[in-house]
């Protein structure tokens, strides 16, 4: 049986990682020149680590489902990305950063791991700016810097609401200047089938080529999951229409520890469903909270076009109920907040399960704000609205334009609204300090892991993980595994284990092609995705987990029955590869509630209705639960829990409160 | 305020590359007006499943507008007859019932088609590879904040790298000319002082690889311009121009 260490440096918090780097073993460039490294996924994390790798000098390989590594879904990222810099004075620190990511993960992360985040989020930002990614900017030329929830500094750095186009661009643009310099190769709409062991150890991979449906054996010394999170095993999130799950569940199965799959960050901030036909769901980013006001109706069952609702009848909850931090509380509270106002009658919309997310006194404030810039004394109310509009288009344009295009309304006239959507996933592949696996040589950074957001994500702490990860830890920790395998010649794919592999795929594949069934995949990804949204999302009960649990079984023996894939297995085949990823979200929803259910109190994102307090705040049990949940796969349905004990050493753990 | 919509779909069915392809005619009714495009195709794609027919391939991914994937040439038009919108952020109540609505792949020699509506665009990143980047590797870069950059520049170079890669310009171009993309690129890094070491360099190189993947000249008609959604304005191939030239000139 595989235990669990997390490999944590002695000696101080601040400096375990300093002393880590100094001491971690080194290979050197002619050895670096002959170890192969695969990367899954050109995310932030993949494309990072890829570029970062390949100019060390190792061989790298990098594989993405999509056409283009620049297409990865960290493309989407609005609001922008932390660094603990104290640019603006205001008092942020280092510890500052690491204090909120752990106080906002509600004191379930790991310590080490997030300290060393909040030590390279400066070096991010240089890095980024280097390579050209054009950030906001003030007039004096310097960088500009935002709020973003669970913090009372601006660290936050952005490109209008597009930072993680911007970041993932730079990114790609290091990652293709390496594939022309012939350090990396690069293969697009191929998607990792599996993953290869061999005596232990990762040594590569089986991956598809999506358009002539071949499968193709690849070695490496290493592997990379740079995959991202499941989102999408609740069908409707702010993900992309092709993220999954399938290599991580796929390493799981090959023995990697899959580590509290219940934490799923619920956005307050997304539009609402508009109907049956939903594909998908858009988040409007939380910077949007900086300067919008969220409200309900006081009138229960209001009926009143927003505009027509007095101020005094408007009751802004969030401002009511945490004064300290007002619309800017984390993400998991607001959303429990907006559910609680709908679910009592309060919501707003033909669905009544939405609530407002009003611009207009920011409007009047930035307008007033411009008038005095501009020497105006005494500006009319059309001036002001006029000008408040233009700063509001140049902070949030592209999100006002979002909305518009898919709601129809006009946010700078009526105020948005808006309702919690799935939109992350803090659980993922355990890694120890490292970012390695259970599976030596197996590696996953980014959303893909669990490491460093504890119950709970801050916003833009997404962006300089994945960066971090990529950029600064992963270039480092390898060398602890790869120095010892520089007497490890590159593999012949013609062995055995690779074979044998190859074939478990094709098995597979053919076997979903020849269940000809009679419904398509959707309706199995629907029906799970109600089911997880129901007794897995913002609110969960032991009775509701477990039957959500024998559903969820039911519903994989129906699918491998009923399924019905169309087209042909050498081809390009869209039905089939959802297919394979539907199949994988049927296992892993399966594990999220057991984890849901093992986890008896409530912290961050995984909200129990059994343990909350008389206000209705999560209640953690320190006492019992202070632990990371590893999962090993053992079989169908059967999954054994391994706890990795949090202590804090550094920070007094507390009840967490944003009053 | 929601409607619904029957219409008639004329789509491009292509098995692969090697084979010719065909217009087919679809019938869907009951089409909701806040369905987007790719969800009203999603409809018909699980219909035809259900009927036992091939679905039809499309590329999406983000649906947000965002990742630059979607790529549907619809009646005659990139991304169909929004300006500024991808074809996932279209949405149905921009059609008529009773439209007959006509869909096909980008049609380029640069962007071959593999299957029904999906295409290669993997010239793009080449193009990138040649030259799209500052040569900075990890771990040189000096603190951020100790090269000001005047705010002007930096929002242009800004909306220049809005540039979503999705290759509309390249469609909408009757010479499928990839000028705004590559442009794009070259006027971001351009702009910015970072850029500025590697600018000769780049502009010939990315223009080389432009050229060697087949795109065609620019005849200045601006129909990319109108057709990006993003905006990206075709100064920037004015100011690529000016960069390949002087770059030409002073070669040595």
């Amino acid at each position: 049986m595989t235990k669990i260490d997390a490999k944590i440096p002695d000696g101080n918090l601040a400096e375990k990682w300093t002393k880590f780097k100094s001491s971690v073993p080194l290979v050197n460039p002619s050895n670096k020149r002959n170890l192969e490294i695969i990367v899954i996924g050109s995310g932030l994390a993949g494309a990072s680590a890829a570029a970062s790798l390949a100019e060390l000098g190792y061989k790298v390989k990098v594989f993405c489902f999509q056409d283009s590594p620049r297409r990865a879904h960290s493309i989407a990222a609005q609001g922008g990305i932390n660094a603990a810099k104290n640019y603006q004075n205001d008092g942020d620190s280092v510890y500052r950063l690491f204090y909120d990511t752990i106080k906002g993960g509600d004191y379930r992360s790991r310590e080490a791991n997030v300290h060393r985040l909040a030590e390279v989020s400066g070096s991010i930002i240089d890095q980024c700016v280097a390579q050209g990614v054009p950030f906001a900017r003030e007039y004096g030329g310097l960088l500009s810097n935002r709020s973003f929830g669970g913090t009372q500094v601006q660290r936050t750095f952005y490109a209008a609401g597009q930072t993680g186009q911007q970041l993932l661009l730079g990114a790609y643009s290091a990652l293709q200047r390496q594939v022309g310099m012939g350090n990396v190769k690069l293969y697009t709409r191929h998607e990792m089938q599996d993953v290869v062991i061999i005596d232990g150890k990762a040594r590569g991979i089986i991956a598809r080529d999506s358009v002539s449906g071949a499968l193709e054996r690849h070695f490496g010394h290493a592997v990379l999951l740079c995959t991202g999170g499941y989102g999408n095993v609740f069908y409707l999130s702010t993900n992309a229409m092709g993220s999954n799950v399938t290599a991580a569940w796929k390493a799981h199965k090959k023995g990697a520890f899959f580590a509290n799959p219940c934490y799923t960050q619920i956005h307050p901030t997304c539009i609402p469903v508009s109907g049956d036909h939903q594909s998908k769901l858009t988040l409007m980013s939380e910077s949007l909270r900086n300067d919008g006001r969220i409200w309900v109706p006081k009138k229960e069952n209001d009926t009143r076009k927003a505009n027509e609702i007095p101020e005094d009848e408007r009751d802004y909850y969030l401002e009511r109920r945490y004064p300290a931090f007002g619309n800017l509380v984390p993400r998991d509270i607001a959303s429990r907040a907006a559910k609680e106002r709908c679910d009592a009658g309060f919501g707003v919309g033909s669905s009544k399960m939405a609530v407002y997310l009003d611009y207009a006194a920011a409007i009047i404030r930035y307008g007033q704000g411009e008038a005095n810039k501009h020497n105006m004394h005494s500006p009319t109310d059309e001036e002001i609205q006029s000008m408040g509009k233009a700063v509001v288009k140049e902070k949030y344009g592209n999100l006002f334009d979002m909305y518009k295009q898919i709601t129809g309304e006009d946010p700078y006239a009526v105020p948005m609204r808006i309702y919690p959507a799935v939109h992350y996933t803090m659980g993922g592949l355990w890694v120890d300090y490292n970012l390695m696996t259970t599976v030596p040589g197996l590696y996953a950074l980014g959303e893909a892991n669990f490491s460093d957001h504890g119950a709970n994500r801050l916003g833009a702490s997404a962006l300089m993980q994945g960066l971090a990860d990529g950029y600064f830890v992963i270039p480092y920790t390898i060398g602890a595994y790869l120095a010892a395998e520089i007497r490890t010649p590159s593999m012949s794919t013609d062995s055995e284990d690779f074979v044998k592999a190859e074939k478990a795929v094709r098995d597979r594949l053919e076997t979903l092609m020849n269940i000809k069934g009679s419904k398509p995949v959707d309706y199995f990804h629907k029906r799970l995705g109600k089911i997880m949204w129901d007794e897995c999302g913002m609110a969960r009960s032991e009775k509701g987990l477990k039957a959500s649990i024998k559903e969820i079984q039911a519903l994989q023996k129906e699918f491998w029955s009923d399924v019905k894939i169309p087209g042909e297995i050498d081809n390009l085949n869209p039905e089939l590869e959802k297919a394979g990823r539907v199949a994988d979200f049927l296992e892993l929803g399966e594990l999220m509630c057991i984890d849901a259910l093992d986890r008896d109190e409530s912290c961050g994102g995984h909200f129990r209705l059994e343990y909350q307090t008389e206000d209705g705040e999560a209640l953690r049990d320190d006492n019992k639960y202070a632990y990371v949940a590893a999962w090993e796969y053992e079989k169908q349905s059967s999954f054994k829990l391994h706890k990795e004990e949090l202590k804090y050493e550094n920070i007094k753990i507390a009840q967490r409160s944003y009053k | 305020m929601e409607g619904h919509l029957n219409l008639t779909l004329k789509i491009w069915r292509q098995k692969n590359a090697q084979t010719a392809g065909k217009f087919e005619t679809y019938q869907v009714s009951g089409i909701s007006t806040d369905m987007s495009f790719l969800e009203m195709i999603d409809v018909l794609n699980n219909r035809l499943i259900e009927e036992g027919d091939d679905p039809v391939a499309f590329d999406h991914d983000c649906r947000e507008g965002i990742c630059g994937m979607c790529s549907m040439y619809i009646n005659g038009r990139p991304h169909g007859p929004n300006r500024g919108v991808t074809t996932c952020q279209l949405h149905m109540r921009s059609f008529k019932d009773g439209e007959t609505i006509t869909v096909e792949p980008w049609r380029a020699s640069a962007f071959p088609v593999i299957k029904d509506l999906v295409v290669n665009r993997s010239a793009f990143d080449r193009i990138i590879a040649a030259g799209g980047f500052i040569s900075v590797n990890t771990g040189n870069a000096q603190d951020a904040n100790n090269l000001p950059i005047n705010k002007d520049n930096a929002d242009d170079a800004f909306a220049a790298a809005a540039c979503i890669g999705c290759g509309a310009c390249v469609a909408a171009c009757k010479n499928a000319s990839a000028m705004l993309f590559t442009s794009a690129k070259i006027s971001q890094l351009a702009l910015l002082p970072q850029g500025q070491i590697e600018a000769a360099t780049r502009a010939q190189a990315m223009v080389a690889q432009m050229d060697e993947e087949g795109f065609g000249a620019c005849s200045n008609t601006g129909a990319c311009e109108a057709e990006c959604p993003k905006g990206i304005s075709i100064e920037n191939i004015a100011r690529m121009n000016r960069e390949y030239f002087s770059a030409t000139f002073s070669s040595k």
